[in-house]
């Protein structure tokens, strides 16, 4: 027994030196999330229900890995502490087991028909874009976007905001630095809203993680895509599909207000296209 | 030499990198000539040329070892996965170009009509665009202005019967030569030579007839771009074969094979009934359905 | 490497021509291999140095070094050397010297044809390379190649274009080669299912890679044809679908993914037994496998492009047929664990690659499950979430397994023992600096950092910057990489036949060094 564990010893100061290293590495890794918070680890929840949703589905498929993770690799690392030749033991020869094959096979396709359910009915919702209140064009153009309110007959650019000074780091970065547009989309809460996308030029994808919403942009063809946002707010994705020299500047900002200020925004554009 | 247990390893070759180089040069020829310079075609022309003598020298020597016996039959059998396997990708070659004409059919012209989900991108891009296979085939865009499609019941008929002939005269050159009936190995392998080189000729008209009185051109949206990729690479592949049995049915007329060691003309047989099969391919999805 | 092969063959009268002008024309399959395997160590810095300008831009926020358009063509170079470039010559020059060896044949079946599938490479790369040069830069529109952007590029572009039939006719024959080689060279007795797993794997790849790079070159060619032809494929006004290339680049690329994957599962399974010192736990199942998930790879493709628009049928088809390939890859890994189950096992250098590439192949396999979510995947597509999943199956993944390979063989191939403490220091420095590198970036693009852009929002600073430390220590962990090879072919410590004390196999009869010729009378097998 005390051989056994005088054997054991080296290896465990060299696990235990080695967590101490990993642990330092892992915190190191942390130190910049714990300042900005969980949003800069993980994928946002959003604000709206299709959103809410996605984020549950994904971390319930995350944590499934996790679990699979863990056992899967405490067993190797279970075999690797304990099999090793310098503890003096010998090979087995044991190398078929069809039962093994067939557990090993079963149980991880039960797994996914159990992954593939939830998957499959959020799937079917999101494509449901029946009974919408309004329609918004999005057309990507190199590299810029246009959104058309098409019930309303008036549309505009919406180009990056964010000044080549900063870009060239000769001027300050603000918070939203290549998250800001001069022109925002702007739409009302509470309204089902259907945007039908499409591009000029080559792909684009207007992607808005916050509303869970990515669809690519083709030209010649429309996408169709539908959201209800619950809470106001200012919401900033980016284009998402390679583009060209200025994919990277070309960012989506969306100003989610309250009915009453939406009609009475339109109401401002409407005058002003008609002046 | 001929060692029935050891396998032939052939000697060092420099019939492998004189092939690159001719490739090299012939594909950036053809490049240049794409950008517009007047040196491509040149260099286009010295990269074939490499090539070709490349070939001669190559098979020449694979030729040469054949008829001296140098090599067993085990690498007769390595000969045969090898072309085997080379007709398999060159299948999958014209699979794309198949699945291109299957996608624009059933998918990318129904959506731009407005089918299905191709509702929205109808009415708000393509409005009053009415996708019609192969009447308006040209896109919602009118690319090319305009044209006629070709009729699968002239000449692409007539040369689907001139294929399909071939495919026997080639058949019928096979049993003979393993029958050992000279004069009927010769008489089908010529056949099935001209009858090939008959439907290249015949190809030809009809694209003169496409580009001069139907306008159509590989300009003429997808249907033109389908039809002229799909026949064009095609009769390219005729042309190949129509070679490959040219030298091979050269090669019968100075003796060279034998009733069972005739790699050489196994592969060309095999690589034209795939021509064959490719163009049953063509007539029934690109002419005539 | 087989320099040294060479000097050992002496009963052989053929005509030898010797310096550059031997490599050139030779027609062996060990001088072949190490060509191959040269080139892949060769591109490996080329691609890795253009990694490191791309990590060096997003080091911090803002532009710094250089111009976006050339940030795009430094990510879409690094991606084709190191697809075409390193991974898969690097396998191909693994099946050059392994193959014969395992199989128990003189050599490769069709020589001559060999030598050609590795010499249109070199004119390949170079063509490739050389767009950086002209007029309008290199190719910019990604690896992917997507249209229309793609079609915006250069003068570069036919000769882009021309360089992939020139990987593709490289690939095709070499897996032609393969494929005769196994069919027809097995020694009396070598049943197939008697054959290593690196042979089956390969067996397998050959397959795929005849089967699908015709089909990239058929895309290829269609993109240039609607430059300089005036073809609609892929353009709506005339009748086609930017799509429809997705569709076809896609039918090529997911069973290249799995080209670039499947021989690595080989490598394992040859390096696990040998340092477990007990035999690959079930074999017949590993091969039905690896025959599952090629045959699964080709009805995927469309998960690549779950937010173009296309129709729930359809979504749901391809996800579910990913999801699948999670089962026959978990009893891959499962195998593989069971292999090591009450093993006695040693940790040389390659046991310690193996192990770390089930490790990390395995978390890469995770992020690839995750991404085959529909649903989830409209988030995590196109962000630094899929550039993390696909570096960790591709770097902790296919390198790992090709460095494991090279030192379970190298003394195989050299004669020579290379000095194990530094590889085993290679080893950790590697495995450390890949996740600090890989790591981060599920974080950055679960939080909304697309891919492919040269400057990024402020929150995604941090990770970025340690991804950029980590790119730039592993880089330079492979430069030990490289010392450890060179010394190695010059001398060291001499091995014996076996090598290893657990290893099985045929490779191992031959003598370290093997002679020039492999197998000149079949072995036979028990
Ligand atoms: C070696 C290369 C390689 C390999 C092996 C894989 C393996 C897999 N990949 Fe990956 N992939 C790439 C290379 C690779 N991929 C590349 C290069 C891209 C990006 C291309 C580009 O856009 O540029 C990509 C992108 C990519 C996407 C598209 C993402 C997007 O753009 O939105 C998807 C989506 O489904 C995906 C899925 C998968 C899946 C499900 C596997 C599966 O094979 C993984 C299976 C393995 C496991 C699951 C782990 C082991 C299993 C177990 C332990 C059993 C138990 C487990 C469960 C029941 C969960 N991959
Ligand atoms: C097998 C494939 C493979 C491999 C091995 C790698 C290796 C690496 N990749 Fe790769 N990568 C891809 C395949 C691969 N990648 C693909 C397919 C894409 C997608 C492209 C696209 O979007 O189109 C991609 C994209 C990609 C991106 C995203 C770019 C973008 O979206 O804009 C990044 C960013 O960090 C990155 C980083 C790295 C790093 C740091 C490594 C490291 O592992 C590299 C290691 C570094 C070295 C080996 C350097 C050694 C050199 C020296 C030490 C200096 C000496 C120099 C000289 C002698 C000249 N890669
Ligand atoms: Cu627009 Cu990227
Ligand atoms: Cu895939």
């Amino acid at each position: 027994m005390s051989e056994e564990i005088r054997r054991m010893l080296p290896n465990l100061r060299s696990l235990l030196n080695l967590r101490r290293f990993a642990a330092v590495v892992f915190l190191l890794s942390f130190a910049g999330a714990a300042q900005a918070g969980w949003d800069t680890l993980n994928m946002p929840v959003g604000v709206t229900e299709v959103s809410r949703i996605v984020y549950d589905l994904h971390m319930l498929i995350f944590w499934i890995c996790v679990a699979i993770g863990i056992i899967v690799f405490g067993a190797m690392f279970y075999s690797i502490l304990m099999h090793r030749k310098s503890r003096g033991v010998t090979a087995s020869t044991f190398h078929e087991s069809t039962t093994v094959e067939v557990i090993w096979t079963v149980i991880p396709f039960i797994i996914l028909v159990a992954m593939a359910v939830p998957a499959t009915a959020t799937l079917i919702k999101m494509e449901d874009s029946g009974e919408s209140e309004m329609t918004i064009k999005i057309t990507g153009y190199q590299w810029l976007w246009r959104y058309d309110y098409l019930d309303h007959d008036f549309g505009f650019y919406s180009f990056l905001a964010t000044s080549r000074e900063a870009i060239r780091d000769q001027a300050e970065k603000d918070e939203n630095y290549l998250l800001e547009v001069d022109r925002p989309l702007v739409i009302p809460t509470g309204t089902k809203i259907r945007m039908l996308v499409t591009a000029n030029d080559v792909i684009h994808a207007w992607w808005l993680p916050d509303l869970a919403l990515k669809r690519d942009a083709v030209p010649g063809f429309i996408n169709e895509l539908w959201t209800l946002v619950e809470t106001p707010g200012i919401y900033r994705g980016q284009c998402a599909e390679l583009c060209g020299r200025d994919h990277g500047f070309m960012p989506i900002e969306v100003h989610a207000v309250p009915p009453d200020a939406y009609r009475a925004w339109v109401e401002e554009q409407t005058a002003s296209a008609t002046e | 030499m001929s060692n029935p247990t050891l396998y032939y390893i052939p000697e060092p070759s420099h019939w492998p990198i004189i092939g690159s180089v001719g490739l090299c040069t012939a594909l950036v020829g053809a490049a240049l000539m794409m950008l517009g310079s007047a040196a491509g075609s040149w260099l286009l022309a010295a990269g074939v040329l490499i090539v070709v003598l490349m070939m001669f020298g190559w098979f020449g020597t694979v030729i040469s070892e054949s008829e001296s016996e140098t090599y067993n039959a085990q690498v007769d059998m390595s000969f045969r996965w090898g072309m085997f396997w080379f007709i398999f990708s060159e299948v999958m070659f014209f699979a794309a170009f198949f699945g291109a004409l299957y996608y624009a059919r059933q998918y990318s012209l129904p959506w731009l009509g407005g089918e299905g989900p191709g509702i929205l991108t109808n009415t708000y891009l393509w409005d009053g665009y009415e996708a019609l296979w192969p009447y308006t085939a040209d896109g919602p865009g009118e690319i090319g202005g305009g044209f006629t499609h070709m009729a699968a019941w002239g000449l692409p008929a007539i040369n689907t019967l001139v294929l399909l002939t071939s495919g026997g005269t080639v058949t019928w050159a096979h049993h003979a030569l393993k029958a050992g009936h000279r004069g009927q190995l010769i008489a089908g392998l010529f056949l099935t030579v001209a009858l090939g080189f008959l439907f290249i000729g015949l190809q030809a008209i009809e694209y003169v007839h496409a580009f001069t009185e139907l306008n159509l051109t590989l300009g003429s949206g997808i249907y033109g771009s389908t039809f002229f990729m799909l026949t064009g690479f095609h009769g390219l592949h005729v042309t190949i074969g129509a070679l490959i049995l040219t030298v091979v049915l050269l090669r019968c007329i100075s003796g060279h094979f034998t009733p069972n060691r005739h790699f050489a003309f196994e592969a060309a047989a095999w690589y034209w009934h795939f021509v064959d099969v490719v163009w049953l391919g063509l007539f029934v999805f690109v002419y005539w359905l | 490497m087989s320099e040294i092969a060479a000097d050992a063959h002496d009963d052989h009268h053929d005509y030898h021509p010797s310096g550059l002008w031997r490599w050139v024309t030779t027609t062996n399959h060990k001088d072949i291999g190490t060509l191959y395997l040269w080139l892949a160590m060769i591109m490996f810095f080329i691609g890795g140095a253009m990694a490191l300008v791309i990590r060096t831009e997003l080091f911090s926020p803002g532009l710094q070094f250089v111009d976006p358009q050339f940030f795009n063509s430094m990510t879409t170079l690094h991606a084709l050397v190191m697809i075409f470039g390193v991974v898969m010559p690097a396998f191909t020059g693994l099946a050059n010297w392994q193959i014969p060896l395992m199989v128990g044949a003189t050599d490769m079946a069709l020589p001559r044809l060999n030598n050609w599938s590795f010499w249109i490479l070199p004119f390949a790369f170079t063509m490739l390379l050389s767009t950086l040069f002209m007029d309008g830069g290199g190719p910019a529109g990604g690896w992917t190649l997507y249209p229309p952007l793609t079609l915006q590029t250069g003068d570069a572009l036919p000769f882009v274009i021309f360089s992939i039939h020139f990987m593709g006719m490289s690939s095709i024959m070499g897996a032609i080669n393969v494929i005769a080689t196994i069919i027809n060279m097995r020694a009396p007795g070598m049943h197939m299912m008697k054959m290593p797993l690196f042979v089956w794997t390969w067996l397998i790849t050959a397959f795929l890679l005849i089967a699908v790079m015709p089909v990239l070159a058929g895309g290829v060619t269609m993109l240039l044809t609607d430059k300089f032809f005036g073809t609609s494929f892929f353009n709506a006004a005339g009748g086609g679908d930017p799509v429809m290339f997705q569709h076809i680049f896609w039918f090529f690329g997911h069973p290249e993914v799995y080209i670039l994957i499947l021989p690595s599962f080989g490598v394992v399974s040859s390096i696990l037994p040998t340092f477990s010192r007990k035999p690959l736990f079930g074999y017949s199942s590993m091969v039905y496998a690896t025959a599952s998930i090629a045959f699964l790879s080709f009805v995927v493709w469309a998960h690549h492009m779950f937010t173009v628009g296309m129709p729930l049928a359809g979504e749901l088809f391809f996800m579910f047929a990913t999801m699948l390939i999670a089962v026959p890859t978990g009893v891959k890994v499962f195998n593989w664990v069971a292999t090591m189950w009450r093993g006695s096992m040693t940790f040389e250098t390659p046991m310690l690659f193996a192990i770390g590439f089930i490790i990390m192949f395995t978390i890469g396999g995770f992020s690839g499950l995750m991404l085959a979510i529909v649903p989830a995947d409209f988030q995590y597509h196109d962000s630094y979430f899929v550039v993390a999943h696909f570096h960790y199956v591709l770097v902790p993944g296919s390198i790992f397994a090709i460095m494991a390979a090279v030192y379970y063989w190298l003394p195989k191939w050299t004669g020579n023992h290379y000095p194990e403490r530094l590889g085993k220091w290679h080893f950790w420095l590697s495995t450390i600096f890949v996740n600090l590198t890989f790591f981060p970036m599920h974080f950055v693009g679960l939080a909304g950092m697309p891919r492919r852009i040269p400057d990024y929002a402020l929150q995604f600073a941090d990770y970025n910057m340690l991804a950029s430390v980590g790119a730039f220590g592993f880089g330079f962990a492979q430069l030990l990489f490289l010392y450890i090879v060179l010394v190695t072919i010059r001398g060291g410590e001499k091995a014996t036949d076996r090598v290893w004390e657990g290893a099985e196999g045929l490779e191992w009869t031959l003598p370290s060094p093997p002679p020039y010729h492999s197998f000149t009378t079949p072995p036979v097998i028990r």
